[in-house]
C-alpha cells in the first residue's frame, strides 16, 4: 500500500479512484503515563510518553484508514491527511483520511 | 504561619528557579542537537509545494511522519504571566514552539532517511491541554507530515 499527501503518486498512473477511505480513534491522555508527564512538566521541553502515546493512536488511525482502502480493492491512498480534535477533557481524537485510488 | 508563608511562595519560587536554569540549559543543548541534524540533511529538503523540477524522474514515493509533544516550563510561564499585563510578543513560547516545529521537521525526515526530498510539507499543531483549563498554553503536539520521495539516478 502507498500512502502520499499529493494528489498523485509521482512515477506512476493512476487507473481508478475509489473514493474516500477514513480511519480513526480516540485515546483519553490520562494513561498512567500521566504522572511522569506531570514530573518532566517541571522543566518543560518534551513529554515522550505523550509523544509516543500520540505516535501509536495515529498509526493505529493510519492501519484502519488501510485496511478500509485494501478492502475496497486500493492499492494507493493519495492526499492523506491527518487532524487532531480533542472531543472530551483529556480525550482526543486522531483522524486520517485520503482517497483510495488503483495505480499501475 | 511561617510554613504555610515558605511553602506558599518558595514552592513555586523553587519551580521557577528549576525552570530557570535547567529549562533553559535543556533548551541550549536542544537547539544545538536541532542545528546539527539540520545540517546533516541540507541536501534533502522538505518543500511545502506538490511539485518540483526534479533533476531526475522520480522513482517511488511514501508517506514521511514525525511528531512531538512539548509543554512550558515554570519559568516560562511565570514571564508570560507578565507578558500578558501589558502585550506583545511573548519570547519563552515562542522559542519553545520554534523548538518542537524543527524537531518534528527533523523526525519527518528521519523517518525516511534516504529519500531525496520531501514534497507537500505539512506542519500541525494541537492542543492537548491547557495550563489551568483557563488561559495559556499548557501542553501542544506539533506534527509535520509529507511525501517522502525518491529520485531514479541510475540515468
Amino acid at each position: 500500500m502507498i500512502l502520499t499527501n499529493i494528489e498523485t503518486v509521482p512515477g506512476r498512473r493512476v487507473v481508478q479512484h475509489f473514493g474516500l477511505v477514513q480511519g480513526s480513534t480516540i485515546r483519553a491522555k490520562h494513561f498512567g503515563r500521566d504522572f511522569a508527564a506531570g514530573l518532566k512538566n517541571i522543566v518543560g521541553g518534551e513529554l515522550k510518553g505523550y509523544t509516543e502515546l500520540l505516535q501509536e493512536s495515529r498509526a493505529e488511525a493510519t492501519s484502519r484508514m488501510v485496511a478500509q482502502a485494501r478492502d475496497i480493492g486500493a492499492n494507493a491512498v493519495v492526499n492523506v491527511r491527518f487532524t487532531t480534535s480533542s472531543v472530551a477533557q483529556g480525550a482526543s481524537e486522531i483522524l486520517a483520511y485520503g482517497t483510495a485510488v488503483l495505480v499501475e | 504561619m511561617t510554613i504555610e508563608l515558605i511553602l506558599g511562595l518558595g514552592i513555586p519560587l523553587v519551580l521557577i528557579l528549576i525552570g530557570k536554569f535547567v529549562g533553559a540549559s535543556i533548551e541550549r543543548k536542544h537547539f544545538e542537537n536541532i542545528a546539527e541534524r539540520e545540517a546533516r540533511f541540507q541536501g534533502q529538503p522538505a518543500f511545502s509545494i506538490k511539485q518540483i523540477d526534479a533533476p531526475y524522474p522520480i522513482q517511488s514515493a511514501s508517506l514521511a511522519s514525525g511528531s512531538v509533544v512539548v509543554s512550558v516550563d515554570h519559568f516560562k510561564r511565570f514571564v508570560s504571566g507578565f507578558r500578558m499585563l501589558v502585550g506583545g510578543e511573548v519570547r519563552s513560547y515562542t522559542s519553545l514552539i520554534d523548538r518542537a516545529r524543527r524537531e518534528a521537521v527533523l523526525r519527518m525526515k528521519e523517518s525516511q532517511p534516504d529519500a531525496d526530498a520531501y514534497l507537500n510539507t505539512r506542519l500541525e499543531t494541537a492542543t492537548i491541554s491547557s495550563t489551568n483549563g483557563n488561559e495559556g498554553m499548557g501542553t501542544i503536539e506539533v506534527l509535520a507530515y509529507g511525501t517522502a520521495v525518491h529520485y531514479d539516478s541510475r540515468q
